[in-house]
């Protein structure tokens, strides 16, 4: 119980350095993944290749990759980019094609008569998009999301060795100054990670069964 | 064809891949020849740990994989460098040849509870002597003196001589690790930005994104090594590193033989002559005055 008091602080900075880490990057994966859906979804062709084409090479690439692109890949062409901003960069690239697939998953099930019927009456694309076939298509991608979320939180552990302090870099950092007290830092680590995780999936499966569509 | 083709480009790749050899790797393949003379007729009292290990013809020693000069392992899968090298000392001293040697990789985390749970016999990793690792193992040696030192672009163009120069700068090291408590401990005014590996640092320092890297000398001198155009050594050591033996704690016996096997090295020269096959080839320098072994 001393060693969790003596270092509170730290983890307490790593906690919301990794909470932060996941909201910021989670709300870009989210709006780049909906918005690359509608594009995959969408009757113009190279806009539907340019999605295809994002969605191929992000979720093939694995992160740790993405990281040194966006961290040294990107300085080498004069692009300067901060550590934290760039973490949140590459998490949020990479979760936004796993985004797009479980949105266009959805928007899949939608059945085709709905889009059909809501052009007939008039509507445009994106409004029987964005009226008609995305509320819908949310409702079934919640399951879904929520899986892709709660990978993306563990996947910021990546950052760590990306100059971020967040939890998992207190691992060597405490081991190091506690050498005896390995499974305590362990255990520590891994409740603040469950800290996050568990209410977002508590707070998922709320919403999922609000949402539900009973058929 | 289209296997032509195929053929064609996996050609291609392999002799750019070929091309990437460092200059770490080279050395490495240098030290393979190593000459240690392996004691044929070792005797020792019954039921000592030296005993076992000359029983068994084997020996389990960590080390680090990842250390040019001091512990990287080379493209055959064996471990080289100047800990290498010590390791095989002590081994030849127990009648154990250098192929009966089980190498297992040791990263600063794991160096005390591999030896506590006796998944290795001795642990030679650039592992420096504190009063917090006594507690928990026990130490041999030092067979060598380090110091935390600072390595900053060509040219020093921010004019760093020395830790004090650090106020302000952006500071590289990896998180973990001693040099790093040691910054945050005495040189707060430094800004710190810590990977996993020092590799990273070094990225990072040719990209600008930071003005230094600090860690223990030997290691910075390897980073030198592979690339003198673009890096340079402060050479202002200004911490005592003494790297030691680790073995487990309350082997009294084991201790006091190692210390000997070390202390006999320094005067016939072997040890010496480990440095120049190893580390010594990295920095062009010759072997410095073996320390003095501290039988606390």
């Amino acid at each position: 119980m001393q060693f969790f008091v003596d270092n509170l602080d730290l983890f307490w900075d790593a906690f919301l350095t990794t909470l932060s880490l996941s909201l910021l990057a989670g709300l870009l994966a989210l709006v780049l993944g909906t918005l690359l859906a509608a594009l995959r979804v969408s009757p113009i062709t190279p806009l539907r290749a340019l999605s295809t084409f994002y969605v191929e090479t992000f979720r093939n690439t694995p992160l740790t990759v993405v990281f040194f692109f966006v961290i040294f890949g990107l300085p080498q062409i004069d692009f300067v980019i901060d550590f934290f901003p760039g973490s949140v960069l590459a998490v949020g690239l990479y979760t936004a094609a796993f985004v797009c697939e479980a949105v266009r998953s959805g928007i899949n099930a939608v059945p085709a008569g709905q889009a059909e019927a809501s052009r007939a009456i008039g509507l445009t694309f994106s409004q029987s998009l964005r009226e008609v076939v995305l509320p819908q298509a949310f409702r079934t991608v919640v399951p879904p999301l929520g899986n892709v979320l709660i990978a993306m939180v563990k996947n910021t552990s990546i950052a760590a060795g990306f100059s971020v302090s967040e939890l998992s870099s207190l691992l060597p950092r405490l081991v190091n100054a506690n050498a005896g007290e390995l499974m305590l830092v362990l255990l520590g680590v891994v409740v603040c990670y469950m800290v996050i995780t568990l209410p977002a999936a508590f707070v998922l499966s709320r919403v999922e069964r609000r949402v539900a569509i009973l058929r | 064809m289209r296997i032509t083709r195929y053929a064609v480009s996996m050609t291609a790749l392999g002799l750019v891949l070929a091309g990437c050899g460092s200059d770490a790797g080279e050395q490495a393949e240098g030290a393979a020849d190593s000459t240690v003379e392996v004691q044929e007729d070792a005797e020792f009292p019954a039921g000592t740990t030296m005993a076992e290990l000359a029983e068994a013809g084997s020996i389990t020693i960590g080390t680090k994989y990842d250390q040019p000069g001091f512990g990287l392992l080379n493209p055959d899968g064996v471990p080289e460098g100047f800990d290498v090298e010590i390791g095989k000392l002590v081994a030849a001293e127990l009648g154990i040849a250098a192929e009966d040697i089980e190498w297992v990789e040791t990263v600063s985390a794991n160096r005390e509870p591999f030896i506590q749970n006796g998944q290795v016999d001795i642990v030679v990793a650039t592992y420096t002597i504190n009063d917090a690792r006594k507690q928990l193992v026990d130490f041999a040696g030092p067979y060598y003196e380090a110091g935390q030192d600072i390595m900053v672009a060509a040219g020093n163009p921010d004019g760093i001589a020395g830790p004090e120069d650090l106020a302000g700068k952006n500071v590289c090291s990896v998180e973990g690790s001693t040099p790093a408590q040691n910054i945050r401990d005495n040189y707060p005014e430094a800004t710190l930005t810590l990977f996993d590996v020092y590799s990273k640092c070094a990225d990072a320092l040719t990209n600008g994104q930071v003005d230094a890297v600090t860690t223990d000398n030997v290691i910075l001198t390897g980073l030198v090594a592979g690339n003198p155009e673009g890096f340079e050594l402060v050479g202002n050591p200004f911490t005592e590193e003494p790297y030691g033996i680790g073995l487990e704690l309350g082997n009294t016996e084991f201790r006091d033989f190692i210390n000997d096997v070390l202390e006999e090295s320094f005067e016939n020269g072997d040890w010496a002559a480990a440095w120049d096959r190893t580390a010594g080839a990295i920095t062009g320098e010759d072997a410095p005055e073996p320390p003095q072994v501290d039988r606390y």
